[in-house]
């Protein structure tokens, strides 16, 4: 019984794709002649290219990926089963399989299944389980033998989840409940215009474009000389969604703040420099992503990444060979012109997005980075327009008490709250469901609020609005709070 | 102003949000000649509303001030008037992140109840998706198509009066996520499987009760629903407010020598002490499934 084709969006090469198997996740390039490691099989994906994403695959023993071919679950003939383990002794000899006997099966190249089904008939207390023992048991096995993998599209629930799970220091412990929060609070939708200040490899950012389809703008602000956007890069966005995205260096907040902004010194770095640090940024990152089991990889991966940016090599050329002079000579003048004709694109770049942080009319802020989030959020603000969301999020619950009270001081802000949310997920089956794992301040914290417009210069008029803004207090203290 | 686009300044016949001060705001629908009365005293839309910047200040009659705020969903959530139990935005945040949902979405909801889900999902959909929402008590429908109107997203979502599990969501084959809210979900998961897309699509249930959530689950299972998973989320809010806790009095060293560091005579040795609020709220349960994967419903082939 030959479905067709399944409708959907395919997998094509250039690609990234995310590698599935139960619960675990790996972002890829889909790439031809590439071998990718995961979850201890390696593999080509050449025949995943074309297939419709969500499809799921076995290795074969090539090293190629073949579509798993539907199977009927054999009937179930009523099984022989135990009611407790009461006489079930955990000898660790009820296998009569041996280490080597299964080796030999699957050098034969016997289909997982087919394991299973062996491991299970030489298991001498398979048949004393009771019936939820055997299912767990079968599953067990399945997992290990049964090695299938699912080719997924990327999305900001797959990236937050595998990012959380993989890498979360790359993204400062912000656990993918505590991104949705984000999203929502901040009222991420299309049309707006966005700040955004993160340090989460651009997977916020990530997420933010995902919410925005392309609609409205986002002024990315970046710490030392360039942004890091290695997961956005992984969403799969269309061309159009980057038109616009603009970037601001965060070493120039205060020059625009105080009026005093100038092209003159731009962040850190010459050109070309800058640009193999950004590309050396998303490689690394890229690098880490999907190499993170061997080292044997990494080094064929860097050599092939390298590759491909000829564009620096050219640039950093150190050749002294005088035959290359003259060539060099003509080349190097081109280059200059190049650097010239680059330099200025990136201070016309900047003028604009200055010119669009200072219109101070932007509808609303995200921040996530490792940064202590108080200056962040005191100088970004500025530029939010009044009545307008903003949601600060920061691994450690601390900072982000210091940055409410500052907050206060400030004015300007209301509907402060300081939030984390727990997650517990459940196993539900029949007669057997309970929770499983209670996921608690090892999520972040989040400091949402929305602007108002700002009375300056009347401090006591702030101070009087932020104890109005407090938990309403009894009559008799009211007095006392004044000197609080 | 809409909820699915910010404005600047306030018009007639927008709903605006009035902030008065800690957790106390109310919805008013902005019309000309109107009054409204505060704690604060009156406010006159002609003339403190209409043409006002959103976020204002706006000083009442009594002397006493409050912000006008530009409406949003989640707003919207904490101040619309109660028709059902609603959906809060804890829940919606998580809902909307794994339902995959973004601009152009397509996206099918029962029971409306009293739109609060229903506004999140039309402001993450627009503009070009749309929200095909169910509803089966006629009032409520009819109550959720002038809200839908008078918020200016008419054009964006479609309210049926129906029982979704008989009739289903009025559609087939164009949905990229359903979401369940009724009290025998697992009536309508056929139906959601024929509003989902050929390729697939996500499908969400929310249900108070455990035995709901199982009862569920076997029906997204038989029905070819793939990595389904049951999820709780809860807020914590902490309250956070700067004390200062007075120094003992351990009495001084003989003379000189004051060996405590602190200096017992300054009362005020302040810090930001935080105490966290009531008790969370009570858990409600998720159900998230994956890919509707066609193939893996073999029986009718």
């Amino acid at each position: 019984m030959e479905a067709g084709p399944r409708p959907g969006p395919r997998i094509c090469e250039g690609d990234c794709a995310v590698l599935k198997r139960d619960d675990v996740f790996k972002a890829v390039p889909v790439l031809r002649r590439r071998k990718i490691i995961f979850e201890k099989q390696w593999f080509y994906l050449d025949n995943a290219i074309g297939h419709t994403y969500g499809t799921t695959f076995e290795v074969t023993s090539g090293g190629n990926l073949q579509p798993k071919q539907e199977v009927e679950e054999t009937t179930t003939e009523t099984k022989e089963a135990g009611t407790d383990n009461r006489n079930i002794v955990d000898d660790g000899k009820s296998q009569k399989l041996t280490h080597d006997d299964i080796k030999a099966l699957k050098d034969k190249g016997i289909k997982g299944q087919e394991i299973v089904q062996q491991l299970i008939e030489n298991s001498t207390t398979f048949r004393d389980k009771t019936e939820f023992a055997q299912d767990k048991y079968i599953k067990k096995k399945k997992k290990k033998y049964e090695a299938v993998i699912t080719i997924v599209k990327p999305s900001t629930r797959i990236l937050s989840t595998m990012y959380y799970a993989r890498e979360p220091g790359k993204i400062n412990h912000l656990r993918y409940d505590t991104l949705a929060q984000m999203l929502t609070l901040g009222n991420i939708r299309a049309g707006n215009k966005m700040i955004v200040m993160e340090t989460c490899a651009g997977l916020v950012l990530g997420a933010v474009m995902e919410r925005m389809g392309g609609y409205g703008s986002i002024i990315q602000m970046y710490p030392g000389g360039g942004p890091v956007r290695a997961a956005t890069s992984c969403f799969g966005f269309p061309k159009p969604f980057f038109d616009n995205l603009h970037e601001f260096p965060l070493s120039k907040v205060d020059s625009l703040l105080s009026g005093t902004f100038s092209t003159e010194t731009l962040p850190s770095e010459p050109e070309e420099n800058t640009l193999v640090e950004e590309e050396s940024n998303g490689l690394t990152d890229e690098k880490q992503i999907s190499l993170q089991e061997t080292e044997e990889e990494t080094t064929t991966e860097t050599a092939m990444e390298i590759n491909q940016t000829e564009e620096q090599d050219t640039m950093d050329m150190n050749t002294e060979d005088g035959e290359f002079k003259e060539n060099k000579e003509k080349e190097s003048k081109d280059n200059v012109r190049e650097k010239q004709r680059k330099q200025w694109e990136r201070r016309k770049k900047l003028i604009e997005t200055a010119a669009l942080l200072t219109k101070k009319n932007a509808d609303g802020l995200i921040v996530a980075s490792k940064f202590h989030p108080t200056p962040l959020l005191l100088s970004l603000l500025e530029f939010v327009a009044p009545s307008r969301p903003f949601v600060v999020y920061c691994q450690y619950k601390e900072p982000l008490l210091e940055c409410y009270t500052k907050l206060r001081e400030r004015g300007g802000v209301i509907n402060l709250k300081l939030s984390e949310t727990w997650l517990r997920n459940y196993q539900v089956l029949p007669d057997r469901s309970h929770p499983k794992l209670t996921m608690s301040g090892g999520g972040g914290y989040l400091l949402s609020g929305i602007t108002v417009v700002l009375d300056k210069g009347k401090s006591d008029s702030s101070h009087l609005e932020a104890l109005k803004m407090e938990e309403p207090s009894s009559k008799r203290c009211k007095v006392q709070d004044l000197h609080c | 102003m809409s909820f699915v686009e910010y404005g600047d300044t306030i018009k007639d016949g927008d709903t605006a949000i009035v902030f008065l001060g800690h957790e106390s705001m109310f919805p008013v629908k902005v019309q000309h000649g109107t009054v409204t009365q505060t704690k604060y005293g009156v406010i006159r839309h002609s003339t403190d509303l209409i043409g006002k910047k959103y976020g204002s200040k706006v000083t009442c009659s009594k002397g006493g001030w409050v912000f006008i705020l530009h409406p949003t969903p989640e707003l919207w959530t904490m101040n619309l008037p109660h028709r059902t139990q609603i959906l809060y935005s804890t829940d919606i945040s998580i809902i909307t992140m794994m339902l995959e949902l973004k601009p152009g979405s397509i996206v099918c909801e029962s029971g409306t109840g009293s739109g609060s889900l229903s506004h999140a999902l039309i402001r993450t959909v627009a503009p070009t998706g749309h929200l095909y929402t169910v509803e089966f008590h006629q009032q409520r429908a009819e109550k959720a198509r002038e809200e839908f109107r008078e918020h200016g997203v008419e054009h964006l979502v479609t309210v049926t009066n129906q029982d979704v599990c008989k009739n289903g969501f009025g559609v087939s084959n164009i949905a990229d996520a359903v979401f369940l809210d009724i009290p025998s979900p697992w009536e309508a998961i056929g139906h959601a499987k024929s509003a989902l897309k050929a390729e697939g699509g996500r499908i969400c249930s929310f249900s108070p009760c455990i035995e709901q959530v199982q009862r569920t689950c076997l029906a997204m299972e038989e029905y070819g629903f793939t990595e389904i998973n049951t999820l709780e989320i809860l807020l914590r809010v902490y309250n956070v407010r700067t004390i200062s806790l007075q120094i003992p009095d351990l009495g001084k060293a003989a003379e000189d020598n004051s060996s405590t560091g602190f200096d017992s005579s300054n009362p005020s040795n302040q810090g930001p002490l935080q105490v966290l609020e009531g008790p969370a709220r009570s858990p409600w349960n998720l159900l998230f499934s994956g890919l509707n994967n066609p193939n893996s419903v073999s029986l009718s082939s």
